[in-house]
């Protein structure tokens, strides 16, 4: 029988579209430039709390300083402090399930950046695996200039 | 209407601009707002550690972007704060700023830093305000964020001549006092003997509406801090003293149903009960400039009249004797208003910002001649939303 609280209510169905672009800031520029040009990651140390972040920014929120000029090259390799399985699928998703993905401390950094894992079954990721970059062979002019990070050694 | 009085009185003591631009790639959004975090620091004297609550806003859906006060934390300095979102449309920038001034009257915090931000190049404004339209009656027939309805209402009253030639005096007013702004994003140089020609050959928009009558689409960012009156007096050598500020909202949308819309616009009623409260007989007369949230000429010229509670022609007559420059007796955004620069989410911060900075007496290139005590700042959203905010130099009311 049909439920009658729905009977005679129309649903309307639409769409918006709402195309958007976004301003990268030299900063943010400067760090998808060399990552497609030179395939190297560049961090900005605040001179202040001597902390050195990837990615980049203009400035250190903690200490209000302007340390957009003050760039340190890190290392393209690093450790997993974290990660999370994602076990569902959606469109927005960038690989299919299941996947990983790891927030890495790259050597030099003291922020973890965010990126795919692969390479491990995903219930052998381990606190501490050393992992490193594997460069996109064609540029996207984003993030996933690195295309992924793999472990640099078998898993135990 | 409910009404308390204030707890305690609260001053401005710290206000940032950025220079407003059609584009900032220079910058990401936290970059952009940290220019005028900075600005307002350095301002009044402090540093983040003197702010005990942020407040953060922008317009709903322009660029794209969920809840930006989080991650704008990069450019605020909210870090460990306590913090809030507000957007409510064009007067987003005001309700950051009735907000600031309740949270520390209240005695919540007593020093609130205020922040509106707009980067409109990224987004799509007519995509986000098309959202605002009742889904089922009226967001398949409507014009975005354009509409021609105060040129039907003017020149249904004052006949095409006249009030076409009012708007075009007013849009040439807010250029010559754009022109005077550093931080203007559109700033023509136009002159009188333009009038004919731009009133004739402006590309058309939407009935009697022209491109030269509209605001612009602009990037860019306002702080301001608000202090309670123990710590404003120890912060600031001459804090801005926020009298009052009145937040209506109570006219629809879309006009759906002419016999029910309110004969008295809610700048108008805003109006009437501000000064009504605040003891104002005769705000033509009290007060010394008027920062207006002015999105077109035509809405501007058409306002004048309801915020100063004007009949006939009145508001005309100011216009036409160039009353509203500056100079004259009501100097009307000596900044340029809206039609010099519109980053929405910052735009009615900016009203109050100018407004303060005319009563400091420390404006600029466009500080108006003699002394301003007493001003008054608008704010305007797209769902008729008015917001008022008094300022005075002296506490003394
Ligand atoms: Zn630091």
């Amino acid at each position: 029988m049909k439920n009658s609280e729905e009977s005679d209510s129309y649903i309307i169905h639409g769409k918006l579209a709402l195309p958007y672009t976004y301003f990268a800031g030299r900063t943010g520029s400067t760090f998808l430039t060399t990552l497609r040009d030179q395939r190297i990651i560049m961090g900005v140390k605040c001179t202040a709390c001597n902390r050195v972040f990837v990615p980049p920014r203009q400035t250190c929120e903690r200490c209000m300083a302007d340390i957009r000029s003050q760039w340190v090259t890190v290392e393209s390799q690093g450790k997993v402090v974290n990660h999370t399985v994602i076990r569902y699928q959606d469109k927005h998703l960038p690989r299919k399930p299941p996947f990983v993905l790891a927030m890495i401390l790259l050597n030099g950094a003291d922020t973890p950046m965010t990126h795919i894992l692969e390479g491990v079954n995903p219930d052998r990721v381990v606190k501490g695996m050393e992992v490193a970059a594997v460069f996109s062979p064609a540029t996207t002019n984003t993030l996933l200039d690195i295309d992924h990070f793999e472990p640099v050694a078998e898993p135990p | 209407m409910g009404f308390k009085k204030k707890n305690r009185h609260v001053g401005i003591v710290g206000i940032g601009e950025t220079k407003f631009s059609s584009h900032r790639e220079d910058v990401n959004q936290p970059e952009m707002i940290h220019e005028a975090v900075k600005d307002a620091l350095e301002d009044a004297g402090l540093t983040m550690d003197d702010i005990d609550c942020v407040v953060h806003g922008n317009m709903e859906l322009f660029e794209m972007v969920h809840q930006p006060d989080l991650w704008h934390t990069l450019g605020t300095g909210a870090r460990g704060k306590d913090a809030f979102r507000l957007t409510t449309g064009g007067t987003t920038g005001g309700t950051l700023v009735g907000a600031a001034d309740n949270l520390v009257a209240a005695g919540m915090y007593d020093t609130v830093l205020a922040i509106g931000f707009e980067k409109l190049q990224e987004g799509h404004t007519t995509g986000g305000i098309t959202n605002m339209a009742d889904p089922l009656w009226a967001r398949k027939l409507q014009s975005g964020a354009l509409t021609d309805s105060a040129a039907v209402k003017a020149i249904a009253e004052f006949g095409p001549d006249r009030a076409k030639k009012a708007a075009m005096l007013y849009r040439i007013i807010m250029d010559k006092h754009a022109c005077l702004n550093p931080n203007s994003h559109r700033a023509f140089g136009l002159d009188w003997d333009q009038m004919a020609d731009l009133m004739e050959n402006s590309p058309p928009l939407i009935g009697d509406l022209r491109l030269i009558h509209m605001c612009s689409q602009s990037d860019g960012a306002c702080a301001m801090i608000l202090s309670s009156e123990e710590k404003a007096k120890q912060q600031c050598d001459h804090p801005v003293w926020i009298r009052d500020h009145i937040t209506i909202h109570r006219e629809e949308t879309l006009n759906l149903c002419v016999n029910h819309y309110p004969n008295e616009t809610t700048h108008r009623f805003a109006a009437r009960h501000l000064y009504e409260r605040n003891g104002i007989t005769d705000p033509l007369d009290y007060f010394d400039v008027f920062e207006m949230y002015d999105p077109s000429a035509w809405w501007g010229a058409d306002w004048i009249r309801d915020f100063f509670l004007l009949e006939g022609d009145a508001h005309y007559r100011l216009i036409e004797e160039k009353e509203i420059m500056r100079g004259g007796k009501m100097p009307i955004n000596p900044s340029g208003g809206v039609l010099a620069a519109n980053p929405i989410g910052a735009t009615a911060m900016v009203r109050v910002a100018e407004a303060a900075k005319q009563v400091r007496g420390n404006a600029g290139p466009h500080q108006i001649p003699g002394t301003v005590n007493h001003a008054i700042a608008s704010s305007f959203g797209g769902t008729m939303w008015t917001i008022l905010i008094m300022l005075e130099k002296e506490l003394n009311w």
